[in-house]
């Protein structure tokens, strides 16, 4: 049954992870898309951590770049608990999206946790990549279905 | 075993639902181009970070063979990935809806090679291509088309060494490019320049000899930089900030790892993350790929364990990889010898 059970969730991780990063487009001008994403990512159950302004710096310093944001995200119980666990995946951790404007329109990107999995074989944490990855890849799916 | 089972049936429903909304937009071109291509070609095929599209001389010169062939090999190292799990009538309704913007017939080649001189064919690439294709056909640096950061040129020259472009171009299709230019791209007629169609004939010859670009992009071998350190947290966090500012790094944000998500003065300090910036550095890398800001400004974390304290970071080798993008790797590279030696000087 184990192995019957291990084979099924083994073809459905490979039908689903099959990307490093994952994009999205979306057709809505930067702040109405920072709102939906922020939505977004609250209706799937994640706390919004920080929103890191990484243009403000870079126009701050003369280079020119659109409006550039990384929103972080995550479980606080699930945060403390890996972070303490698993110590090397930390800097990995919060979850995060970047989002930047390309003209009228918005881009969305997020890694998968595809190029960790060789490093960590233990289930538990392969568990987590799994939902994370089926949550990012919702999260963005739905901001680029918002109007 | 109970919550096996209730896993399991999740698993199966979510199965489910992805092939029911798969098998929905088998016929809806335009959905599986918004789902799969819009993100870097853009919604109106205008082009992003990948290249434009919907150019009417792209799409007078592009067979449906060739796009095809691209989307199932994509550009290895070059961003485009490759689409294996995209059935054929999926990968025929994209093309469909890429073809419907030009309202233009494909272009049936015949797939025979072409008869050239190879030789002449390099005396004039050398002339003529290098400036824009460089030396090795390895194309223009950066990445596509970045509306959101001003460039030179509206879009950068393709690799022609790449073995995923080799393999989908005909040189028939070659030569219909090389004669007909391509309007709204800095790339001209061959006609404009002077040349004939013989000449064609002979770039095309040797654009089919041009070394393949096959070097294998980089794999990490761990995920994170890790380091211990003998001294104190307070002590270690010290020497970390004296040694990003000695490479003229600017600390910009410290905070935990569970900031944002516990209440103010509540945080633990187990884990203290340091970020830290360069922006020449950072527009430069924003230059090379507008992606890679996902993984800037640079973070260390320091991390009381049982042994000690230690200094942990992203492996940043592990980039190129995810961005299928080879032009990262020397950036990388930097940021990894960065990233070692501001940990080695916080810590020994």
């Amino acid at each position: 049954m184990r192995i019957w059970l291990a084979g099924i969730l083994l073809m459905v991780a490979a039908s689903v992870n099959a990307q490093d990063l994952y994009m999205a487009r979306s057709q809505m001008a930067f702040p109405e898309t920072m709102i939906a994403l922020q939505k977004a990512i609250k209706v799937q159950g994640y706390t919004l951590s920080r929103v890191q302004r990484v243009d403000i710096g870079l126009t701050k310093s003369g280079f020119k770049t659109d409006r550039y944001r990384v929103v972080f995200f995550g479980k606080p119980e699930e945060i403390r608990e890996l972070g303490d666990r698993y110590l090397d995946l930390v800097p990995y951790l919060p979850l995060k999206i970047a989002i930047f404007a390309e003209g009228d329109e918005t881009l969305l990107l997020a890694s998968s946790f595809e190029h960790l999995r060789p490093f960590y074989t233990q289930a538990d944490i392969r568990k987590h990549f799994d939902v994370w990855e089926t949550d990012l890849q919702h999260i963005l799916e739905q901001v680029r279905l918002s109007e | 075993m109970k919550k096996q089972i209730q896993y399991l049936f999740t698993v199966l429903a979510l199965m489910t639902a992805t092939t029911l909304v798969a098998q929905a937009d088998h016929s809806d071109g335009d959905e599986l181009y918004q789902q799969h291509c819009a993100a870097c070609h853009g919604s109106d095929g205008s082009g992003g970070v990948g290249v434009p599209l919907n150019l009417p001389d792209f799409l007078a010169v592009a067979s449906d063979d060739y796009l095809r062939k691209t989307v199932r090999n994509g550009r290895p190292g070059r961003v485009m990935p490759a689409f294996p799990l995209l059935s054929e009538d999926e990968v025929g309704a994209i093309i469909q809806t890429v073809r419907g913007w030009s309202g233009v017939p494909p272009p049936d080649y015949d797939s025979k090679p072409l008869k050239g001189d190879a030789v002449r064919g390099k005396q004039l690439f050398t002339q003529y291509c290098v400036a824009c294709h460089g030396e090795r056909g390895q194309g223009g640096e950066g990445t596509g088309v970045t509306f959101s950061r001003p460039r030179e040129a509206p879009i950068m020259a393709p690799a022609l060494n790449n073995p995923g472009f080799q393999q989908s171009v005909s040189d028939a299709m070659l030569k219909a490019t090389l004669l007909r230019g391509r309007h709204g791209t800095p790339m001209p007629s061959i006609t404009e320049l002077g040349l004939k169609e013989g000449d064609a004939d002979d770039l095309v010859a040797w654009l089919r000899q041009l070394p393949a670009d096959s070097a294998p992009v980089r794999k990490s071998e761990s995920p994170v930089i890790r380091m211990e350190s003998s001294y104190s947290f307070e002590e270690t966090l010290d020497n970390l900030k004296k040694a990003i500012s000695a490479r003229n790094f600017r600390v910009i944000r410290e905070q935990t790892l569970d900031s944002g998500f516990v209440e103010k003065n509540k945080e633990s300090r187990r884990q203290y993350i340091v970020y830290f910036c360069s922006f020449s550095f950072l527009n430069e890398a924003l230059s090379i790929d507008p992606r890679v800001g996902l993984f800037l400004p640079c973070r260390v974390t320091l991390q009381e364990t049982e042994k000690g304290i230690e200094l942990v970071t992203i492996n940043p080798e592990n980039l190129s990889h995810l961005f299928n993008n080879r032009e990262l790797d020397k950036a990388c590279e930097r940021m990894h010898r960065l990233y070692t030696e501001i940990l080695e000087e916080a810590t020994l």
